[in-house]
């Protein structure tokens, strides 16, 4: 569904992509490792155009984005949702009409209808009866969960996460975790998160891609990852430690 | 000798990139201003911010124009018995000149720079990209609704600031220093004319423009820290004020 090809992109003169190839596999979840500064988020955001390659090819489905811009790039973006770092969240805006904006924006939804999604969603993410909330009021925890049902509330295709879990403690990093994995499964979105979160994400993901001086150096089913011999690769996902998986070879 | 040459030609080419960015800026919101959906529900909230939120700070100031207008007024007539004009005195400072442009800073002051922060904001903390990736234009969402607020609001605070300026000094100058009530009215319905008032408008509605362009912008474009997002902020508010200062002086030249 999402495809990159030869992906180059400078940002400030200095080189952060260098030719990255990337397949993102269909209805599954596919995280994205990599060191500090590697440029895991500029991939992310070359995947729904918020970024446009100085060389190389975005393709989603069936149409070359990289090129893409006013209502052709929108038409493509429809198929997306994404769930940033912060959450993004609107300041003025209470929860509930966060979760909504998109309903009464694009869809032009009104009324009952929107308060049955709205709250249909909130619940989902365990934020049942928050949503006269305000997103200052709200605990980082709380904010991702907004995030990720202002996401859903579309129904999108693909989700992409942009470090869901930063800023969290393991608890709570644990449980959005858990929710991300337990809504992919529900809804069968395509799901592509960049994250730091070593070895928790080999227990999540479906493919696990790692970006290395600006390639990805491999990608691979998460229980075959964790077997590579390369020793650089090994050492990166080694620091964390590791997580049992079935069928896999640990240590 | 070389490498002084290469700087300023560097410099000059950064400043006409800026300038050309900042044009197709204010092109692409008006492109998005004609495009549905239409945004009225934006548009007067962005009219309640920049409008009426700035009636009080816009009134204040404009009676003590008008006071201190008077006072001074006054006291130059009177070395040549004209006291009676007073009130065209007044009234055409006011309408011509002082109105717009006053307002017009005030305006800039206390929403221009709350628009820039805003704005800057929304770009640091991802907001903007979070409409992106909604399938909602920024552009069309939350400048074009700034800049139409802008256009319309800038020229009622103007007409608020020229009648209460014009009070401002009939009370300093028929209630406290004894010019002749009728004298100072006539003489404001005399002097005044259409073209005055039509001068004025036209330069509130490019101050307002000038306001929620150079404001918006600076938000839109601001650095992703705190410090960018205070030169922002500072830089909006000092360009703003310059180019009404300017484009006042233009428009008179081509006004009169």
């Amino acid at each position: 569904m999402i495809k990159l090809i030869g992906v180059e992109k400078k940002l400030g003169g200095q080189p952060v992509l260098q030719g990255v190839d990337l397949s993102i596999p269909v209805g599954k979840l596919t995280t994205i490792i990599g060191r500090s500064g590697e440029g895991k988020s500029v991939l992310l955001k070359h995947m729904i155009g918020l970024m446009q390659p100085d060389r190389g090819e975005v393709w989603v489905g069936d149409v070359e984005i990289s090129r893409l811009s006013g209502t052709r790039l929108n038409d493509v973006r429809k198929r997306f949702a994404m769930l940033f770092q912060g959450a993004a969240l609107f300041d003025s805006l209470s929860v509930f009409e966060n979760v909504a904006f998109p309903l009464r924006e694009k869809l032009r939804m009104k009324g009952s209808a929107v308060t049955k999604r709205v709250e249909e969603k909130l619940g989902e993410v365990g934020l049942a009866g928050m949503g006269h909330k305000f997103p200052a009021e709200l605990s980082g925890g709380m904010r991702k969960r907004a995030g990720l049902a202002r996401a859903l509330v579309m129904e999108p295709e693909i989700i992409l996460f942009d470090e869901p879990t930063t800023g969290l403690d393991p608890l709570m990093a644990k449980s959005i975790h858990d929710l991300i994995v337990t809504m992919q499964r529900r809804f069968g979105f395509t799901a592509v998160m960049v994250s730091h979160e070593i070895p928790e994400i080999f227990g999540i993901s479906d493919w696990v891609a790692i970006l290395r001086k600006g390639k990805i150096a491999l990608m691979a089913p998460a229980a075959e990852f964790q077997r590579t011999t390369d020793p650089e690769i090994h050492e990166f996902i080694s620091v964390g430690g590791t997580v049992a998986l079935p069928g896999s070879l640990v240590g | 000798m070389t490498n002084v040459i290469e700087q300023l030609g560097a410099r000059a080419i950064l400043r006409v990139q800026e300038m050309g960015r900042m044009l197709l800026f204010v092109l692409s919101a008006c492109a998005w201003l004609v495009r549905p959906p239409f945004r009225f529900h934006q548009i007067m909230k962005q009219l309640h911010f920049i409008g009426y939120k700035s009636v009080f700070v816009v009134v204040l100031t404009a009676g003590f124009t008008g006071m201190v207008l008077a006072l001074q007024g006054y006291y130059s007539l009177r070395k040549f018995g004209s006291e009676g004009l007073l009130g065209s005195a007044v009234a055409l400072s006011m309408i011509r000149e002082l109105g717009p442009v006053l307002a017009a800073l005030m305006v800039t002051a206390r929403a221009g720079s709350a628009m820039t922060a805003e704005i800057g904001i929304m770009r640091i903390t991802e907001q903007i990209d979070a409409l992106d990736t909604m399938a909602i234009n920024p552009m069309q969402y939350l400048i074009a609704p700034k800049l139409v607020a802008g256009v319309i609001g800038v020229p009622l605070l103007v007409a608020i600031f020229d009648v209460v300026g014009i009070y401002g000094g009939s009370l300093v100058g028929v209630d406290l220093l004894g010019v002749s009530e009728g004298a100072y009215w006539n003489s404001i319905e005399s002097a005044v004319e259409w073209k005055d008032i039509y001068g004025g408008i036209l330069k509130s509605i490019s101050f307002g423009l000038i306001i929620s362009w150079i404001c918006c912008y600076k938000g839109f474009y601001t650095r992703q820290s705190a410090e960018g997002l205070g030169s922002a902020t500072t830089e909006a508010v000092v360009l703003s004020s310059v180019l009404i200062l300017v484009w006042d002086y233009f428009l008179t030249s081509v006004l009169l």
